[in-house]
């Protein structure tokens, strides 16, 4: 059975649930190597987190010029290995991070490269969402070893526990990818709610606010939901920019998506419109995101949600 | 210094998209310079302004580079207009359909043999959306790679340093001459072409070059699609007016879905 290399996902020092929907989907096509990049006499500690999901190996390489040089010394050592093991695919996660490790070894191994794939089948065929979420695409790669970048939350992870042998390699780093130097790094600041991206439930605002987020803030930590904003919102300065949904902005996918004083220009609708539910409230009952909502209430905001609020949190207590 | 900055023509974000052929119609549709792209071009331009400017005579000059149909000047004209110097177009019938990897090899090409200091890029355009071009870039120079800045400062002796926002936190990184930057949205307000910068883009120099005048050949997309359909629209669902309980209908919504 052929090898297929997943890049291990962590969060700080602990493998997250990506890797083990990376391992998911790369077991359909073969035997799964997990690899995993750390800082020297760091390796062992972040393979032992790497315990969930269909991974026979965990391959370890260790360098100082991980940290210190970053995405370009990670791919460049990742490309060696794929050259020297020939893989059958590299799953990765899709990320800015992954992406950026997938684009590079892409161009030095000179193979193909699928980005934000949803699922990729046995055959190595990958399944994408484009344009917003309006168009199902299914490709492969034709030239090199697949290199597929798999969104986080897009497949049901096997979580079953795992204890995959361990085996250490030399890393492998040319000077190239060493031109960018790295002096500090901060981890992400973890605000209360969850991020964006990764959420199961997020709330929205937009032009309906009037800049006023109170509400819509207020039911998101009642269903414990990410925040969200439309292009309106953050560009009239109501919101930061880092939380804006929709084309030029974040795409989210989450379970239950709430829009709350947003029209649902295409625009906006690119990035959230492949939302398992979709719950609109909106005193226009002209606005086109109602077209698309799976329930929708025509109404005030600033009555609609703190009524809600009081609701969920009366359920839950 | 010599900045080049790559733009992008893409469909109009407002705009419907659709696949023909296994390939994004680009014809029926109103095209635009990349929204991402302009924070690139803002920030070269303010990097040449704060280190002497860029006018004739100045010290520094902004390249603008792309690749597209002879449709594509429209969007490079714009970046122009805004105040870059000249443009390098790569219009060849060959490159329809090119991914990425092909894409970012032309542009590595025409980046390489320009002898720039530094190339600036968006973070990715609004219609593939793959964000990989810049590192492409990167890895194929062999420069350094400065990629998703909200704050670039360059020193003119030969290094720039920005800081890097991603989902994974904020690094600060920094390299020598030549590197290639790319920025994110909000890094800048981008300015608007004034009426002098869109008359005196008439007249500036927009260098139309085809595959053998780059010197590089042709090469096919390396990933195929096998197939494209339009997902069936989303149904609109039940719609309640709020007179008064509007919020209770929500939750009872959400409870019905065992969302609560």
């Amino acid at each position: 059975m052929s090898t297929i290399f997943i890049l291990a996902d962590f969060a700080g020092d602990k493998a997250t649930k990506t890797t083990a929907e990376l391992a998911t989907v790369a077991a359909r096509i073969g035997t799964v190597t997990a690899i995993v990049f750390a800082d020297t006499g760091k390796g062992a500690a972040l393979a032992a987190t790497v315990n969930q999901g269909p991974i026979a190996s965990v391959l370890v390489i260790e360098s100082a010029d991980f940290a210190k040089h970053g995405v370009p010394a990670i791919a460049d050592a990742l490309a060696n290995l794929v050259k020297g093991k020939s893989p059958a695919a590299l799953l990765i996660a899709s990320h800015v991070f992954g992406k950026e490790v997938a684009a590079r070894v892409a161009v030095l191994t000179e193979s193909g490269i699928i980005t934000d794939a949803v699922d990729v089948s046995a055959d190595i065929t990958a399944t994408q969402l484009v344009f917003g979420g309006s168009t199902t695409v299914h490709s492969k790669v034709s030239k090199g070893t697949p290199i597929i970048t798999v969104r986080p939350n897009s497949v049901e992870a096997d979580l079953s526990s795992a204890s995959p042998a361990i085996e250490n390699a030399g890393a492998e780093i040319g000077d190239a990818a060493k031109r960018s130097v790295i002096s500090s790094s901060q981890p992400p600041v973890k605000g209360g709610r969850p991020e964006l991206t990764e959420a199961n439930i997020v709330v929205s605002g937009g032009r309906g606010t009037n800049g006023d987020f109170a509400a819509v803030e207020s039911f998101a930590d009642s269903l414990g939901a990410a925040v969200g904003a439309s292009r309106a919102a953050t560009d009239a300065g109501w919101y930061p920019h880092s939380h804006q949904v929709g084309q030029t902005g974040k795409t989210v996918s989450p379970q239950l998506y709430v829009a709350c004083g947003i029209s649902g220009a295409i625009q906006h609708r690119a990035g959230m419109q492949t939302s398992k539910t979709i719950i609109v409230v909106n005193k226009d009952p002209e606005a086109p995101l109602f077209d698309i909502a799976d329930f929708g209430v025509i109404g005030d905001l600033f009555n609609v949600l703190p009524q809600a609020t009081t609701g969920i949190s009366a359920k839950k207590s | 210094m010599k900045i080049a900055v790559c733009v992008k023509q893409v469909p109009d974000s407002w705009a419907e998209k659709k696949m023909v052929n296994g390939l994004l119609d680009r014809v029926n549709v109103d095209a635009v310079l990349n929204d991402l792209d302009e924070y690139a071009v803002e920030e070269a331009l303010r990097i040449a302004e704060a280190h002497g400017g860029n006018e004739e005579g100045g010290a520094n000059t902004v390249t603008v580079i792309s690749m597209g149909p002879e449709r594509a000047t429209e969007a490079v004209r714009k970046a122009l207009s805004m105040g870059a110097n000249d443009a390098i177009l790569v219009n060849d019938g060959a490159l329809a359909g090119a991914d990425a990897l092909a894409t970012s090899a032309v542009l590595a090409k025409v980046i390489s043999d320009g002898g720039y200091d530094i190339v600036i890029c968006g973070t990715e355009s609004t219609d593939a959306r793959m964000s990989v071009v810049p590192a492409m870039i990167s890895a194929r120079l062999g420069w350094g790679q400065l990629t998703f800045a909200s704050k670039v400062a360059v020193d003119p002796a030969g290094k720039v340093s920005i800081t890097r926002v991603t989902e994974a936190g904020v690094d600060e990184i920094s390299a020598a001459f030549p590197c290639v930057i790319s920025v994110v949205e909000k890094i800048n307000e981008p300015r608007y072409p004034s009426f002098k910068g869109i008359m005196a883009a008439k007249k500036k120099t927009i260098e139309q070059k085809d595959l053998a005048a780059v010197g590089i050949s042709a090469q096919s997309a390396w990933s195929q699609v096998n197939d494209a359909t339009p997902r069936p629209a989303r149904a609109a669902g039940i719609k309640v007016t709020d007179e008064g309980s509007g919020g209770e209908a929500l939750v009872n919504f959400l409870a019905e879905k065992k969302l609560i």
